[in-house]
């Protein structure tokens, strides 16, 4: 069985928030999964299935009840970042299946307000815990080892910021707006060698929600049809520190599932939504998913081709995690949104891709030099 | 990091136990299979490349290279690098580079295993060869 063509985002919301010191975490998820009923034109009660990951308070017992959905069919993996790219590959395969027909998919929290729990642990606890392994350092190792393989530059990992800023200037809700020039993140404090202040993310309060559900009612809403086509998910870790690479992530694994499933390529693919939680995720994950060649990132990200309008693959037009949003450290969400606003045609003017029928939504989430799960989304306009 | 720094004491259990009695003696314990031959790291009962359960301790040389590292500018103890350690038996584990100019790591470097004390049973880091 395939997911091809078998389910369509009929909703999607972003929270305009990027600081919510006044809401609570569970009132985000109900205000993400309102605003997503609303942009699809449907009701909680049409509802029969529900997907959150470890951001959800209480888990999916707890959201559920608290949103007082009355559902059949639930999933609450959570794979970091990346889950609600999961989750949507998930909910396609349930709606191919039968087991539901409209799921809501939320993602909502605080960790500008607040600290967030620390990440749960495994069997790795005792071997790794002391060693100070946090999101900026594992990155920079990723990107250290690039560098070291690859000659990957400062400069050219600096591009993917400025591609991102120049979106950003255009999203009135995104949190850096400022256009950057590749000095601008060169000249920022080091954070974690190599990795700069502007390589990173925003921290970000807010959130997201998605509808999914099946052809038939989707053909019966009001917003322009936007489809699932193909979705990959794998897993990548150190395994026993056997043949230890860091230089590549688990999409080079979910990608070409996703690929073959659509029946694409990387080449038809008009727009791009690639997880930004540092500038050398996307340029890891542009080489995995086939954009380009191994070790050659670094030139195709550079003089701006990245930008819309400008360069050969225009990405992330909402300004992405790196200017725009980052809600609960997770960014698997709004890549999703995005993409399904480039096929709808209602991203902002000057940034629209021209024609944009065919996009991609990956991410990674956990540990990208540790522990990591990809998930590849290729989405369709009818 | 220095000795100033607590590092959080290993819990242990069953399975790991001899890896945390033999920190203690100053040895760097991994586990290799006798069914394919693989070593690993961090230690398992069942080999998670062949699946065997024919597993038996190893003393590590504890020497190795520096496969990759990141220079942590602040933390509430201070800069730290952590890395992977590539060891001579093979396993890369990932670690904390100390007593040593930090500023002058290098990826393929040679290191060597150095113990810190915590409140139950040493914890392994390693440090450049001079």
């Amino acid at each position: 069985m395939s997911i091809k063509g078998k389910a369509y985002i009929a909703g999607i919301f972003e929270h305009p928030t990027r600081h919510a010191p006044d809401k609570s975490t569970a009132q985000l998820h109900a205000e993400v999964a309102k605003g997503a009923l609303e942009d699809a034109g449907l009701a909680k009660a049409d509802i029969d299935g529900y997907f959150c990951a470890g951001d959800a308070p209480g888990g999916v017992m707890a959201m559920a009840d608290y949103l007082g959905l009355r559902i059949r069919h639930f999933d609450s993996t959570d794979t970091g970042g990346c889950s609600y790219l999961v989750h949507l590959g998930h909910a396609a395969e349930a709606i191919a299946a039968g087991k539901c027909s409209i799921a809501l998919i939320t993602l909502a929290g605080k960790p500008r307000t607040g600290p967030m729990s620390p990440r749960p642990s495994g069997a790795e606890a005792d071997f790794e815990a002391a060693y100070g392994a946090t999101t900026h350092n594992v990155y920079g190792m990723c990107a250290m080892r690039h560098m070291h393989e690859f000659g990957t530059t400062s400069e050219q990992l600096a591009w993917i910021k400025v591609a991102a800023s120049h979106h950003a200037q255009y999203n009135p809700h995104a949190m850096l707006k400022d256009v950057v020039t590749v000095e601008d993140v060169l000249n920022s404090p080091m954070i974690s060698d190599p990795l700069h202040r502007l390589d990173c993310c925003v921290i970000t309060d807010g959130g997201g929600a998605l509808i999914v559900t099946t052809e038939a009612i989707a053909r019966s809403l009001k917003k322009p049809l936007v489809r699932m086509i193909g979705h990959g998910e794998a897993l990548k870790g150190p395994r026993g520190g056997k043949d230890l690479d860091l230089t590549y992530s688990a999409g080079v694994w979910s990608g070409p599932r996703a690929f073959e499933e659509a029946g694409v390529t990387p080449k038809d693919i008009k727009y791009a939504s690639i997880y930004d939680s540092f500038t050398i995720t996307v340029l890891m994950q542009l080489e995995d998913l086939g954009f380009c060649k191994k070790g050659e990132g670094g030139k195709f990200v550079a003089d701006g081709n990245l930008i819309s309008g400008v360069g050969k693959l225009p990405f992330n037009t909402d300004g992405g995690g790196l200017c725009s949003n980052h809600p609960v450290n997770r960014g698997g969400m709004t890549k999703i949104i995005e993409a399904v606003r480039q096929l709808r045609g209602e991203a902002h003017p000057k940034v629209q891709v021209k024609n944009c029928d065919l996009a991609i939504a990956h991410g990674t989430g956990g540990l990208l030099g540790v522990r990591h799960a990809a998930s590849t989304c290729i989405l369709e306009r009818v | 990091m220095d000795s100033a720094v607590k590092y959080p004491t290993p819990q242990g259990n069953p399975e790991t136990a001899k890896f945390w009695k033999q920190t203690v003696e100053g040895k760097l314990m991994i586990k290799r299979c006798t069914a394919c031959g693989e070593a690993h790291y961090f230690p398992r009962s069942i080999c998670p490349f062949c699946f065997s359960d024919k597993t038996v301790w190893e003393e590590s040389s504890g020497e190795g290279e520096i496969y990759t590292f990141s220079l942590t500018r602040k933390s509430a103890s201070g800069p730290y690098a952590i890395g992977y350690v590539t060891l001579k038996e093979g396993p890369s584990l990932l670690t904390n580079f100390v007593d040593c100019d930090m500023a002058k790591l290098k990826i393929g470097q040679k290191v060597k295993v150095v113990f810190k004390t915590t409140d139950g049973a040493p914890l392994p880091f390693f440090t450049p060869v001079r």
